[in-house]
Protein backbone atom coordinates (compact mmCIF):
# COMPACT_ATOMS: atom_id res chain seq x y z
CA UNK A 1 0.00 0.00 0.00
CA UNK A 2 1.47 3.54 -0.81
CA UNK A 3 1.59 5.87 1.57
CA UNK A 4 -1.23 8.17 0.41
CA UNK A 5 -3.89 5.51 0.75
CA UNK A 6 -2.44 4.27 4.04
CA UNK A 7 -2.31 7.78 5.17
CA UNK A 8 -6.21 8.40 4.11
CA UNK A 9 -6.95 5.27 5.29
CA UNK A 10 -5.85 6.35 8.94
CA UNK A 11 -7.34 10.00 8.54
CA UNK A 12 -10.59 7.84 8.06
CA UNK A 13 -9.93 5.59 10.95
CA UNK A 14 -9.28 8.34 13.06
CA UNK A 15 -12.42 10.35 12.17
CA UNK A 16 -14.38 6.81 12.76
CA UNK A 17 -12.57 6.91 16.51
CA UNK A 18 -12.91 10.14 17.97
CA UNK A 19 -15.28 10.72 20.56
CA UNK A 20 -18.27 12.85 18.25
CA UNK A 21 -19.64 16.10 20.07
CA UNK A 22 -23.38 16.83 19.31
CA UNK A 23 -23.03 20.26 18.98
CA UNK A 24 -26.46 21.43 20.53
CA UNK A 25 -26.31 20.00 24.03
CA UNK A 26 -22.61 20.58 24.23
CA UNK A 27 -22.87 24.42 23.15
CA UNK A 28 -25.56 24.52 25.68
CA UNK A 29 -23.96 22.50 28.45
CA UNK A 30 -20.30 24.54 28.11
CA UNK A 31 -23.00 27.88 28.52
CA UNK A 32 -24.62 26.89 31.67
CA UNK A 33 -21.63 25.74 33.53
CA UNK A 34 -18.90 28.40 32.16
CA UNK A 35 -22.06 31.02 33.50
CA UNK A 36 -22.22 29.05 37.02
CA UNK A 37 -18.62 29.19 37.60
CA UNK A 38 -18.53 32.66 36.08
CA UNK A 39 -21.06 33.50 39.38
CA UNK A 40 -19.53 31.74 41.46
CA UNK A 41 -16.56 34.22 40.98
CA UNK A 42 -19.01 36.98 41.06
CA UNK A 43 -20.01 35.45 44.50
CA UNK A 44 -16.79 34.97 46.09
CA UNK A 45 -15.51 38.91 45.20
CA UNK A 46 -18.78 40.67 46.36
CA UNK A 47 -17.84 38.36 49.83
CA UNK A 48 -14.51 39.86 50.02
CA UNK A 49 -15.97 42.96 48.99
CA UNK A 50 -18.31 42.31 52.18
CA UNK A 51 -16.14 41.25 54.43
CA UNK A 52 -13.19 43.73 53.78
CA UNK A 53 -14.94 46.89 52.44
CA UNK A 54 -12.00 48.72 51.96
CA UNK A 55 -9.89 46.68 49.65
CA UNK A 56 -9.37 47.76 46.27
CA UNK A 57 -11.43 46.65 43.65
CA UNK A 58 -8.19 45.02 42.03
CA UNK A 59 -7.08 42.94 45.06
CA UNK A 60 -10.14 41.99 45.92
CA UNK A 61 -9.86 40.22 41.83
CA UNK A 62 -6.69 38.81 42.66
CA UNK A 63 -7.77 37.54 45.96
CA UNK A 64 -10.98 35.82 44.31
CA UNK A 65 -8.67 34.36 41.24
CA UNK A 66 -6.65 32.43 43.49
CA UNK A 67 -9.67 31.12 45.50
CA UNK A 68 -11.37 29.93 42.06
CA UNK A 69 -7.42 28.72 41.32
CA UNK A 70 -7.78 26.39 44.53
CA UNK A 71 -11.23 25.56 44.04
CA UNK A 72 -10.08 24.14 40.64
CA UNK A 73 -7.02 22.70 41.78
CA UNK A 74 -8.58 20.79 44.36
CA UNK A 75 -11.20 19.22 42.22
CA UNK A 76 -8.65 18.03 40.17
CA UNK A 77 -7.02 16.53 42.60
CA UNK A 78 -10.09 14.48 43.90
CA UNK A 79 -11.32 13.76 39.94
CA UNK A 80 -14.04 15.56 40.16
CA UNK A 81 -12.58 18.68 37.75
CA UNK A 82 -12.61 16.01 35.09
CA UNK A 83 -15.92 14.61 35.46
CA UNK A 84 -17.08 18.28 34.81
CA UNK A 85 -15.12 19.02 31.73
CA UNK A 86 -16.60 15.70 30.13
CA UNK A 87 -19.98 17.17 30.58
CA UNK A 88 -19.08 21.05 29.94
CA UNK A 89 -16.00 20.82 27.03
CA UNK A 90 -15.68 24.54 26.76
CA UNK A 91 -17.41 25.45 30.03
CA UNK A 92 -14.85 24.18 32.37
CA UNK A 93 -11.73 25.16 29.70
CA UNK A 94 -12.09 28.28 29.35
CA UNK A 95 -12.64 30.18 32.68
CA UNK A 96 -9.71 30.67 35.20
CA UNK A 97 -9.99 27.52 36.98
CA UNK A 98 -9.42 25.59 33.25
CA UNK A 99 -6.28 27.09 33.71
CA UNK A 100 -5.72 25.95 37.10
CA UNK A 101 -6.72 22.30 35.82
CA UNK A 102 -4.59 22.44 33.20
CA UNK A 103 -1.34 22.53 35.66
CA UNK A 104 -2.77 20.44 38.05
CA UNK A 105 -3.43 17.64 35.95
CA UNK A 106 -0.38 16.65 34.32
CA UNK A 107 1.19 17.14 37.42
CA UNK A 108 -0.78 14.50 39.17
CA UNK A 109 -1.15 12.19 35.83
CA UNK A 110 3.22 12.38 35.81
CA UNK A 111 3.77 11.96 39.61
CA UNK A 112 5.07 8.72 38.91
CA UNK A 113 7.77 10.31 36.91
CA UNK A 114 9.74 11.77 40.11
CA UNK A 115 9.22 15.47 41.78
CA UNK A 116 11.22 17.54 39.42
CA UNK A 117 11.34 15.46 35.73
CA UNK A 118 7.61 14.43 36.80
CA UNK A 119 5.35 17.07 38.79
CA UNK A 120 7.86 20.06 37.92
CA UNK A 121 8.03 19.87 34.52
CA UNK A 122 4.66 18.45 33.11
CA UNK A 123 2.71 21.04 35.28
CA UNK A 124 3.75 23.46 32.24
CA UNK A 125 2.46 21.16 29.31
CA UNK A 126 -0.41 23.43 28.78
CA UNK A 127 -0.05 26.71 30.91
CA UNK A 128 3.85 26.82 29.48
CA UNK A 129 2.65 28.49 26.21
CA UNK A 130 -0.33 30.12 27.83
CA UNK A 131 2.09 31.77 30.00
CA UNK A 132 4.69 32.27 27.06
CA UNK A 133 2.28 33.81 24.77
CA UNK A 134 1.23 36.38 27.88
CA UNK A 135 4.38 37.59 28.50
CA UNK A 136 5.43 38.35 25.06
CA UNK A 137 2.20 39.92 23.81
CA UNK A 138 2.35 42.02 26.95
CA UNK A 139 5.59 43.53 26.61
CA UNK A 140 5.11 44.13 23.12
CA UNK A 141 1.80 45.69 24.40
CA UNK A 142 3.96 47.89 26.67
CA UNK A 143 6.76 49.14 24.17
CA UNK A 144 3.33 50.25 21.58
CA UNK A 145 2.32 52.56 24.58
CA UNK A 146 6.11 53.52 25.34
CA UNK A 147 5.67 55.49 22.30
CA UNK A 148 2.25 56.74 22.04
CA UNK B 1 -29.40 41.69 38.70
CA UNK B 2 -26.12 41.79 37.79
CA UNK B 3 -25.43 37.94 38.33
CA UNK B 4 -27.78 37.26 35.72
CA UNK B 5 -25.26 39.37 33.25
CA UNK B 6 -22.50 37.39 34.59
CA UNK B 7 -23.95 34.40 34.02
CA UNK B 8 -24.88 35.39 30.39
CA UNK B 9 -21.99 36.75 29.35
CA UNK B 10 -19.45 34.36 30.91
CA UNK B 11 -21.42 31.45 29.38
CA UNK B 12 -21.06 33.04 26.01
CA UNK B 13 -17.53 33.52 26.32
CA UNK B 14 -17.13 30.20 27.20
CA UNK B 15 -19.63 28.99 24.77
CA UNK B 16 -17.64 30.59 22.11
CA UNK B 17 -14.37 28.65 23.49
CA UNK B 18 -16.99 25.15 22.63
CA UNK B 19 -18.02 26.47 19.27
CA UNK B 20 -13.93 26.23 18.67
CA UNK B 21 -13.80 22.61 19.86
CA UNK B 22 -16.40 21.80 18.06
CA UNK B 23 -15.72 23.18 14.75
CA UNK B 24 -11.71 22.73 14.63
CA UNK B 25 -11.06 20.00 17.48
CA UNK B 26 -8.84 22.31 18.92
CA UNK B 27 -6.52 21.88 21.49
CA UNK B 28 -7.06 22.78 25.25
CA UNK B 29 -3.85 24.36 25.05
CA UNK B 30 -4.85 26.56 21.98
CA UNK B 31 -7.82 27.68 23.16
CA UNK B 32 -6.07 29.19 26.63
CA UNK B 33 -3.72 31.18 24.56
CA UNK B 34 -6.58 32.56 22.28
CA UNK B 35 -8.30 33.08 24.57
CA UNK B 36 -5.30 34.99 26.79
CA UNK B 37 -4.26 37.15 23.47
CA UNK B 38 -8.17 38.01 22.96
CA UNK B 39 -8.01 39.48 26.25
CA UNK B 40 -4.41 41.33 26.12
CA UNK B 41 -6.02 42.95 22.43
CA UNK B 42 -9.44 43.95 24.31
CA UNK B 43 -7.19 45.54 27.24
CA UNK B 44 -4.48 47.37 24.63
CA UNK B 45 -7.26 48.70 22.50
CA UNK B 46 -9.18 49.94 26.04
CA UNK B 47 -12.09 47.71 25.07
CA UNK B 48 -12.12 45.94 28.32
CA UNK B 49 -12.46 48.09 30.84
CA UNK B 50 -16.19 49.58 29.72
CA UNK B 51 -17.01 45.81 28.88
CA UNK B 52 -15.48 44.61 32.86
CA UNK B 53 -17.65 47.48 34.59
CA UNK B 54 -20.99 46.30 32.89
CA UNK B 55 -19.84 42.38 33.29
CA UNK B 56 -17.79 41.95 35.94
CA UNK B 57 -16.94 38.81 36.80
CA UNK B 58 -18.35 37.36 33.34
CA UNK B 59 -15.22 38.70 31.14
CA UNK B 60 -12.64 38.62 34.57
CA UNK B 61 -13.31 34.89 35.31
CA UNK B 62 -12.83 33.35 31.31
CA UNK B 63 -8.92 33.48 30.81
CA UNK B 64 -9.31 36.64 28.87
CA UNK B 65 -9.32 38.49 32.13
CA UNK B 66 -5.88 36.97 32.67
CA UNK B 67 -4.66 38.40 29.56
CA UNK B 68 -6.28 41.58 30.06
CA UNK B 69 -4.10 42.00 33.99
CA UNK B 70 -1.06 40.97 31.50
CA UNK B 71 -1.46 44.17 29.21
CA UNK B 72 -3.01 46.41 31.71
CA UNK B 73 -0.27 45.77 34.36
CA UNK B 74 2.56 46.23 31.40
CA UNK B 75 0.84 49.19 29.90
CA UNK B 76 0.66 50.78 33.49
CA UNK B 77 4.03 49.94 34.86
CA UNK B 78 5.23 51.65 31.30
CA UNK B 79 3.90 54.83 32.27
CA UNK B 80 5.64 54.38 35.93
CA UNK B 81 8.75 53.21 35.03
CA UNK B 82 9.47 53.28 30.95
CA UNK B 83 10.68 50.50 29.35
CA UNK B 84 11.63 48.68 32.25
CA UNK B 85 7.58 48.15 33.21
CA UNK B 86 7.07 46.71 30.18
CA UNK B 87 9.00 43.67 31.10
CA UNK B 88 8.23 43.76 34.67
CA UNK B 89 4.43 44.77 34.49
CA UNK B 90 2.64 42.24 33.16
CA UNK B 91 4.12 39.51 35.87
CA UNK B 92 3.73 41.73 38.11
CA UNK B 93 -0.03 41.89 38.05
CA UNK B 94 -0.53 38.06 36.86
CA UNK B 95 1.77 36.98 38.92
CA UNK B 96 -0.36 35.93 42.06
CA UNK B 97 -2.60 33.55 39.70
CA UNK B 98 0.08 32.07 38.49
CA UNK B 99 2.13 31.52 41.68
CA UNK B 100 -1.09 30.26 43.12
CA UNK B 101 -1.95 27.90 40.30
CA UNK B 102 1.71 26.39 41.01
CA UNK B 103 2.01 25.89 44.57
CA UNK B 104 -1.89 24.73 44.24
CA UNK B 105 -0.98 22.33 41.71
CA UNK B 106 2.70 20.86 43.22
CA UNK B 107 0.72 20.42 46.71
CA UNK B 108 -2.05 18.38 45.52
CA UNK B 109 0.28 16.50 43.00
CA UNK B 110 1.81 15.42 45.96
CA UNK B 111 -1.41 14.81 48.22
CA UNK B 112 -3.60 12.99 45.73
CA UNK B 113 -2.87 9.78 42.86
CA UNK B 114 -3.75 9.87 39.33
CA UNK B 115 -7.25 8.91 38.52
CA UNK B 116 -7.21 5.94 35.77
CA UNK B 117 -9.35 7.50 33.16
CA UNK B 118 -11.90 5.37 31.57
Amino acid sequence: MDDKKRNEAYNKYVKAKLPKTRPWPSLFNSFLVGGIICCLGQGINDLILLWFPNMAEQTAWAYTLIVLIFIASFLTGIGVYDKIGKFAGGGSIVPITGFSNSITSPAIEFKHEGIIYGICVKMFTIAGPVIVVGIVSSILVGIVYLFI
Amino acid sequence: MYYLWVFLIGGFICMLGQVLIIYTNITSARILVTFVLIGVLLEAFGIFEPISTFARAGINVPIIGFGASLAKGAIGAVKARGLLGAFTGGLEATAGGIAAAVIFAFIFALIFKSKTKN
